[in-house]
Parts: structure tokens; C-alpha cells; sequence
């Protein structure tokens, strides 16, 4: 709500105040709607690239009317705060795909640093946050010998897998 | 070759009140629809090549693209649904693997819109009275003449001759409107709104004129 309340206008008049709006008052009031509509679309957009390709953002605002048309302001104002809803909604997913990656890489130092604590763990570059179809995988050494002497280490897969008709 | 001059439209008071920026432009070229010529194919499969698919995603954060996606709001269209014409073309290069050419004039505006990224629009010059403009459409009207034109919903946003709306502003062109191979003259008009450069809109239009008389000059 907050991201609502920082976008606001005074749009209408505030309950109790003088009655008196004048059409120049509200022709001031859509365009600053539209200001802010059009800082929110930027931001939106700024979300959707940040997580691309990695979370898939919903940046989805419906139209308010069929076709294009001169918006009121009671819908434009309705179209602002959907869009800023949706806009909380887009940081809040990109943060918490931040987080996600930031955990991951922080397992991944520990899958370096101590590999017989996270026997046979796996962690696909895309859960760091990075491009490839690698994978980095805790293996034993020497396959059977490794697991019962308990030498493990880390192995990161190359390459994607090919193409299956 | 000159650039041709550019002609500017007429906004309707009701709607340069609310949108002050938005302007309207046009030229005029020759001839009709036809088979692209081999060099204009050949202009559109270099676009597909220097087109990548990230930019699909990413060219929304892009001024012009941007300001088309803001317009489009602030008019009541969802761009994710109605996508603006930029990224109209971007999904479709996406889709089929490449800008598909299908006819000079159509290719044309393509090769115009890819470059610039401002939207493009032809109709049959013959077929206009007068200069092009935006307005609101009145109850009753219908898009273009004839008994099949479609109704329009009262306060559409229309682009309109002195008689009638031609096309929905970033819409559908009215068929009665359209280019066809027996069009001589046509009139390429663009709808410039807030956050878009003049040099853009200028480039756009001379892109596609140049793009029409050297194809008209290959023939």
C-alpha cells in the first residue's frame, strides 16, 4: 500500500473540503495520473528485465476499456493503483528471487569448501542466477571407493543436454 | 533523392486537452501494394539478423518503445495485450524466425517501425478528403465506407479525413482505406506522442519513403 500511497495525487477533493472543482482542476489532476502511469509502466518494465530470465514477473495490468479512448479519472485512478499493485507484486518476486540466488550461492561456498557435508547435493547454475544449463553436483571420488572412504568434491557439468528427436 | 515534406494532422481540442503531445504526421509516396522487390527482402532478412531475442524483452526499457507502451496506457490499452506496434513486430520476429516479407508496402512500414521503432500506417491517398487528424468517434460512425464498415464505439480514438474515421488510433486501417495494387498514391501517416523524439518521427517517415521509391525504381 505504501507504493500506492507514494504515487498518489490529490485527484479528488479531499472529503469536506470545499465543493468547487473546476474542470481545469481535474484536467491537471489526469495528467498527473498519467505521469504516474507512465513512471509505473517504466518501473514495471524495469522489474520484468531485472528478473528475466530467471523468475517470470506477471507485469499483466488489464485494460480498463475496450479500445482506445480518453480515460476518466476515476479510471485512471484505478489504473494507477493497479499498476502499482502489480508493481509491489514484481519487487517482492524479484527480491525474493534475489534471496533464493543469494542462499544458493552461499551453499555453493559450502559445497566447496566442506563437500562431505552435502553428499550428492545439486545446484543448477540457474539457481545462482547465471546462464548455462551447467550444474554443480557434490560427487565421491573414484565412485564407489569415494563414497565408502569419503572423498567427495565438487563437479560442475558442462553443456546442455542434446537435443532428443 | 529529396526527402519528401512532411505534413502535419490536425488534433481534435477535446483530445490535444488531455494528450497536448500527441501530434499526427504524413507524407506522400507512390504506388501501390506489390511484391517486394529482391533488395527490400533482402534489407528485412539483414534486420532479422541484427534482431535477437533478448531484445524482445528488454527494448520496453527503450525511450520510443517506452513511450509507446505509457501512450498506450494512458489511453486504456494494455500493451502485454494490445502489444504497441514495436513489439507487435518483435513477438513476430520471435515467432516465425525472421521479418517475413509480403509486400512492399507492408514491408515498407516494417522496415521503418524495426529501425526506428515508431509505428507506421498507409492508406490510399485517393480515398482521403483532406488533411488526416485525431478525434473521438461520434455515435453512429462507422471505420471507412461501405456496407461492411464496422461500427465504431462513441469516443474511440480515431485517426479521420474531413468525412469519416480511416483507422483506430493504433488500430485496424478501414478496408475501404487500404492500399491496393491499383493505388497510385498513398499517404503514410504516424501518430507521435509524448517522449518521442522529432528525429525519430522524421526518420521513420523518410525510412519508409526511401524504401518505397527505391522498390518503386526496381521495378
Amino acid at each position: 500500500m505504501a507504493l500506492v500511497d507514494q504515487h498518489r495525487v490529490p485527484s479528488r477533493p479531499e472529503p469536506g473540503a470545499a465543493p468547487g472543482t473546476t474542470p481545469l482542476d481535474e484536467r491537471d489532476a489526469r495528467r498527473a495520473l498519467r505521469a504516474q502511469i507512465a513512471r509505473l509502466e517504466r518501473e514495471l518494465g524495469e522489474a520484468l528485465v531485472a528478473a528475466f530470465p530467471f523468475a517470470a514477473v506477471d507485469v499483466r495490468v488489464p485494460a480498463p476499456v475496450a479500445g482506445p479512448r480518453l480515460l476518466g479519472l476515476g479510471e485512471l485512478e484505478a489504473l494507477r493503483d493497479a499498476l502499482a499493485e502489480r508493481l509491489a507484486g514484481a519487487r517482492a518476486q524479484v527480491a525474493r528471487t534475489g534471496e533464493a540466488q543469494a542462499r544458493n550461492r552461499a551453499l555453493l561456498e559450502d559445497m566447496l569448501l566442506e563437500p562431505g557435508r552435502h553428499k550428492f547435493a545439486r545446484l543448477p547454475n540457474r539457481a545462482l542466477g547465471e546462464g548455462g544449463c551447467g550444474v554443480w553436483e557434490v560427487r565421491p571420488r573414484l565412485g564407489l571407493i569415494g563414497m565408502l572412504m569419503g572423498w567427495w568434491h565438487v563437479k560442475l557439468s558442462s553443456g546442455c543436454p542434446l537435443a532428443r528427436a | 533523392m529529396t526527402d519528401p515534406a512532411i505534413e502535419e494532422g490536425w488534433i481534435a481540442e477535446a483530445v490535444a486537452a488531455e494528450h497536448p503531445e500527441l501530434r499526427l504526421r504524413w507524407i506522400e509516396a507512390h504506388g501501390g501494394t506489390a511484391r517486394s522487390s529482391p533488395a527490400l527482402q533482402e534489407r528485412l532478412a539483414l534486420l532479422s539478423d541484427r534482431f535477437r531475442g533478448a531484445q524482445a524483452v528488454t527494448m520496453r526499457r527503450e525511450p520510443v518503445p517506452h513511450a509507446y507502451r505509457a501512450f498506450f496506457r494512458s489511453v486504456g490499452l494494455d500493451p502485454d495485450e494490445t502489444r504497441t506496434p514495436v513489439e507487435a513486430a518483435a513477438l513476430e520476429r520471435l515467432v516465425r524466425g525472421g521479418f517475413a516479407a509480403r509486400e512492399r508496402v507492408a514491408d515498407a512500414l516494417l522496415l521503418a517501425l524495426v529501425e526506428t521503432a515508431v509505428p507506421l500506417w498507409a492508406v490510399d491517398a485517393g480515398a482521403l478528403d483532406g488533411p488526416l487528424g485525431v478525434r473521438e468517434a461520434q455515435r453512429g460512425e462507422r471505420l471507412g465506407r461501405g456496407g461492411y464498415a464496422p461500427d465504431l464505439a462513441p469516443g474511440r480514438l480515431v485517426v479521420a479525413d474531413a468525412e469519416r474515421p480511416v483507422a483506430v488510433l493504433f488500430g485496424a486501417v478501414a478496408a475501404s482505406h487500404l492500399p491496393g495494387p491499383a493505388t497510385p498514391a498513398l499517404r503514410v501517416f504516424t501518430v507521435q506522442v509524448a517522449g518521442v523524439p522529432e528525429l525519430h518521427v522524421e526518420e521513420a517517415l523518410w525510412t519508409c519513403a526511401e524504401a518505397l521509391d527505391r522498390d518503386q525504381g526496381r521495378r
